[in-house]
């Protein structure tokens, strides 16, 4: 027989708390699981009341919990957000359209407004039509980059002062080590902070990440004893293996020492940089104007080279962006110009 | 000669290393009143008769892959002596899966 409520000690519990090996009650899970989230919210401050909030909705576990959760400690604290779910369709037939029809069902479900965005609309490409021209090894560097960019502009059409994602705490985990496996120090850096992208610039719109320290087990276990409707299947195009043999690994050390999870983001946040190392700073993107840290963003230079048949630009090492750069022609005037006008206008959202 | 009555069910994402299959009534056979299926046997059982694709995804050695929730009759295995556990007659297995894209 299941132990009882270690919370309550009344109730049978359901399930084994891995931030703490606590067994709890449904009720006492579902008690601790949205007062935690809360905490997040508050203690790191992650919003000002009478902000618009796009939560970024993909139909996956992850988001549809997020969006159910947003809306019930709105409602309960009275956090005065104005929520909305913002969701980008890359083009993938049989994969995203599938996924959409869930966040449709949510938006029916939790009485939000719903913006879909898609590549085709914002670049000109689908994502089945980039496979066709780059082929399956490096499509999910396309998805990658181009969909970061997506969110922002969608953000920006909703006139959202903050981005939510449904990052959970082991995906930060991994991402952390895919960061120190890398050598990324900058990303290192970024990937640890629940909020990103709130310089004193103000020239990009701020992501946070609610969930940063909450277990995907206890995500999945929410969503099912809440009965929520999602999404679940494999992208049709390749995994991104380089992400799953991590995933594989920290689920493997997860399952000796559920507390890794965390110990590894702590690890990750307290990490200093020594002194002297130089770090790429963020600007914007001299053609689109979005974040990056080059002069042209990564998203200009693929869809450049998506344009003009050289689909390899942009993947590898990003000094290979100076190819296209044309600043040292505008001078001269060369239809060079040309071309980076075309690319602003087809990078324009409508 | 009995059979075990018990019914399986594969959801996020799990259902589809077994073709498709989210729910399923399995009747697995006792030989002995000291025949018990463990939840350990019945992964192996699983894997060896209904999984179609991806075994890696499924087990890893005899254990579980790491990353797969388990709930007997709603509750979470872990409370439950995991793959140690005995099937009862009429239990409800569940796989999530946590592997596949949220």
């Amino acid at each position: 027989m299941p132990a009882t409520c270690g919370r309550c000690v009344e109730r049978r519990a359901v399930t084994k708390r891995p931030k703490t090996g606590d067994a709890l009650c449904k009720e006492c899970f579902f008690e601790c699981f949205e007062l935690e989230v809360h905490e997040t919210i508050t203690k790191c401050e992650l919003f000002k009341r009478g902000q618009k909030v796009a939560i970024a909705a993909s139909g996956g576990k992850d988001s549809t919990v997020l969006a159910y959760i947003m809306k019930t400690l709105n409602d309960r604290y009275d956090y005065g957000l104005d929520l909305v779910l913002l969701s980008i369709d890359e083009g993938i037939a049989g994969y995203r359209d599938d996924s959409l029809e869930s966040v449709k069902r949510n938006e029916l479900n939790y009485g939000l407004s719903l913006k879909i965005l898609s590549y085709k609309d914002l670049y000109g490409w689908s994502m089945d039509e980039i496979v066709k021209k780059v082929g399956l090894k490096n499509n999910c560097t396309f998805c990658g980059v181009f969909r970061r960019q997506a969110l922002d502009r969608g953000a920006a059409l909703l006139n959202a002062d903050v981005i939510v994602t449904g990052h959970n705490a082991d995906d930060i985990a991994e991402t952390i080590l895919m960061n120190i496996l890398r050598g990324d120090i900058n990303r290192l850096q970024r990937s640890t902070s629940i909020v990103t992208g709130n310089g004193d610039d103000q020239s990009t719109i701020p992501r946070c990440k609610p969930f940063k320290y909450t277990y995907e087990k206890e995500i999945v276990m929410y969503a099912y004893f809440k009965k929520l409707d999602y999404f679940s299947t494999e992208c049709t195009y390749s995994p991104n293996s380089y992400r799953g043999h991590v995933r594989t690994y920290l689920k493997d050390i997860e399952s000796i020492r559920p507390s890794a999870i965390l110990d590894i983001i702590y690890s990750g946040e307290t990490l200093a940089i020594k002194e002297g190392v130089k770090l790429p700073v963020q600007g914007v993107c001299s053609r689109c104007g979005y974040i990056s840290s080059q002069n042209i963003c990564k998203a200009c230079v693929m869809l450049e080279g998506l344009n003009k048949g050289l689909p390899k630009l942009g993947i590898g090492k990003s000094s290979k962006v100076k190819i296209i750069k044309p600043f040292t022609c505008r001078k001269n005037k060369c239809s060079c110009e040309e071309i980076s006008k075309e690319a602003a206008n087809t990078n324009k959202v409508t | 000669m009995s059979n075990l009555r018990v019914a399986v069910e594969f959801s996020s994402g799990a259902e589809l290393l077994f073709d498709g299959c989210k729910k399923k009534e399995l009747l697995l056979p006792i030989a002995d009143e000291n025949d018990v299926w463990t939840l350990k046997r019945l992964i192996q059982w699983l894997k060896d008769t209904m999984l179609t694709e991806k075994p890696e995804l499924f087990v890893d050695g005899d254990r579980l892959r790491p990353g797969i929730l388990v709930l007997v009759n709603d509750v979470d295995w872990e409370l439950m002596g995991e793959l140690e556990y005995q099937l009862q007659s009429d239990d409800k297995i569940l796989f999530i899966s946590t592997l596949h894209g949220g």
